[in-house]
């Protein structure tokens, strides 16, 4: 078009334009659209109001047009507890109700999930079928509700986020205990000890446990932490057990092995700084800082079955 | 006709309006009939305005751009349902100036984060989001635990809100109607005079940032990230209802 030759038709004066002068003598061609898109246009049109016929569409006053559309569904009614097949108007929530129904009444999921309900702990880890299903679920749940604290892999975060792909659990590591971690959450606690013990009390207790987990020799000092670890003026037995192996329905730690859940001992080098950061801890107490939330509600029942053998796995399981 | 198009296409002004008038028709068809139909709220228990310290916390959230990365809008998809919980319903924003909505995630949506994390996880991943969530490219916001909150000014944003429509009251006849609509609890939050005091009690005993006695920019803010999406008790709706309003 650049050298403005004219085709013939132009040339010849067949084509109308539209009318315009710019300028003295600039005019503009009225070409006529083209019979198939004009057609396909006219088309469009029609289904417009088709459209709004089927699909909700037009407001009028404290409503709107409808539509004919339907879209049936099946869900289990919860005060029944029984499957209804309903419908509904066409909307993307009863789109979504359909999908999801769907999704639930896919035979495979639907047998698997009836399985692993009515199953017992045992087993379900028994049954490589059902514990394949539970993997490939469970993965899923945790990445969406688990990982952000206890990590991809389970393996959480030393001083703030238990690990659970070791087999030592706080609040025990039975089916039934971490089913109940899951729906109820867990709210870690141990007293602060300063201003009850003196600083070089502290020091002795310290010395203490890293006796007991074989970090450090038996010494004067940390006979005397035993002292005040088994006597009243501490009364740490009270939740870590007269063996110091931990006390599951307190949430208190074993103190015996090397698993360190809130003080970084093993991060430490030396034994002066092992020490350091042990009577920090003790000193500070656990309040407030250890927090599992409270599934129920969030999850439904299933999802935290699965859930509760998937973590339990992680850990190796008992 | 060639008349009457030479007019519009010369005169600038009239051209101005004629634009305007054909543009506002999608706005006025899909917008403005919401105000009148009846379902556009869902009827759901349990929704109530922010408290003062949920105010401060959500004028946190969008001075530091939160919303750039996250919205507050779960849609009515599978995949969504599955990953974050029940889509957003309009009536749990209904008490929010501006909405939060969105679709922009960078990260990932807020709508119902309330509860999912303890409050120290929050104040740990706001400090340093990859000492959590290694691959987070969240930056880090240590500032909000040193800042110390400023709520001088909260009774004039509960005043400011109360102009848009939410039910923040000034008078006692407000206040009754408050007790009625929401409960004791509830209406003494939304109470204005009371504003500061109620702002200062639930820092100091949910003391969400872990900092005993002080009151930080990250008090607010987790206040305000713990309750989101929390209101409403799904538990005790058929889920087919909400399809109803649509």
């Amino acid at each position: 078009m650049s050298d403005n030759k004219l085709n013939a038709a132009q040339q010849s004066g067949a084509v109308q334009t539209t009318g315009h002068a710019w300028d003295g003598d600039l005019q503009e061609y009225n070409n006529p659209l083209p019979r198939w898109w004009l057609w396909c246009f006219y088309g469009t049109v029609v289904f417009s109001v088709l459209y709004w016929f089927i699909y909700p569409s037009w407001p009028v006053g404290q409503t709107w047009l409808k539509g004919f559309g339907k879209v049936d569904y099946t869900i289990v009614d919860k005060k029944t507890n029984k499957v209804e097949e309903r419908e509904q108007r066409w909307n993307t929530r009863a789109l979504l109700l359909a999908d999801l129904g769907e999704a639930a009444n896919n035979e495979q999921r639907k047998a698997m999930l009836s399985k692993v309900r009515a199953a017992s702990h045992d087993q379900i880890v028994k049954d490589p079928k059902m514990m394949e299903f539970v993997r490939s679920v469970g993965k899923g749940l945790f990445g969406d509700n688990c990982a952000a604290c206890h990590g991809r892999g389970g393996q959480g975060v030393v001083g703030m986020y238990p690990n659970l792909s070791d087999d030592d659990w706080l609040w025990g590591g039975s089916m039934d205990k971490i089913h109940e971690t899951l729906v109820q959450g867990r709210k870690g606690f141990m007293p602060a000890f300063e201003g009850v013990l003196k600083p070089e009390q502290l020091d002795d207790v310290a010395e203490y446990a890293l006796v007991l987990s074989n970090e450090a020799k038996p010494s004067e000092a940390s006979e005397r932490g035993k002292e005040i670890f088994q006597g009243q003026i501490g009364g740490c037995y009270y939740c870590h057990g007269a063996d110091a192996k931990g006390v599951p329905s307190q949430g208190a730690a074993n103190l015996t092995d090397k698993i360190w859940t809130i003080a970084n001992v093993p991060a430490q080098k030396t034994l002066q700084d092992k020490k350091a950061v042990l009577k920090t801890l003790i000193a500070n107490g656990v309040n407030n800082t250890r927090i599992m939330p409270a599934w129920k509600g969030r999850l439904n029942d299933d999802d935290i079955k699965l859930l509760a053998v998937y973590v339990q796995q992680l850990g190796g399981a008992k | 006709m060639t008349m009457r198009h030479e007019q519009v296409e010369t005169n600038s002004a009239l051209m101005l309006l004629l634009i305007l008038a054909v543009i506002s028709v999608g706005g006025l068809v899909e917008i403005v009939p919401l105000f009148s139909i009846n379902e556009t709220i869902e009827k759901v228990e349990g929704v109530r305005p922010n408290t003062p310290l949920e105010i401060r916390g959500r004028d946190i959230y969008i001075r530091e751009g939160c919303y750039l990365c996250h919205s507050q809008m779960i849609r009515p998809f599978r995949d969504e349902w599955l990953r974050y919980g029940h889509y957003s319903l309009a009536a749990e924003s209904q008490y929010d100036h501006p909405f939060q909505w969105g679709s922009k995630r960078t990260g990932p949506d807020l709508a119902r984060v309330g509860g999912k994390y303890s409050n120290q996880w929050h104040v740990q991943h706001m400090k340093a989001p990859r000492s959590v969530v290694p691959q987070s490219i969240m930056p880090n916001y240590p500032w909000l635990l040193t800042n110390d909150l400023d709520y001088s000014d909260v009774a004039d944003r509960m005043r400011a809100l109360r102009v848009t429509g939410v039910p923040y009251s000034l008078t006692q006849q407000e206040y009754d109607a408050n007790v009625k609509r929401f409960g004791p609890t509830v209406a003494d939050q939304l109470d204005i005079s009371k504003a500061e005091d109620n702002l200062l009690k639930e820092a100091r005993d949910k003391n969400f940032d872990g900092i005993p006695g002080r009151v930080t920019e990250m008090d607010a803010l987790v206040a305000y990230l713990q309750s989101l999406g929390t209101m409403v008790d799904f538990t005790k709706y058929d889920e087919g209802y909400f399809a109803t309003f649509r």
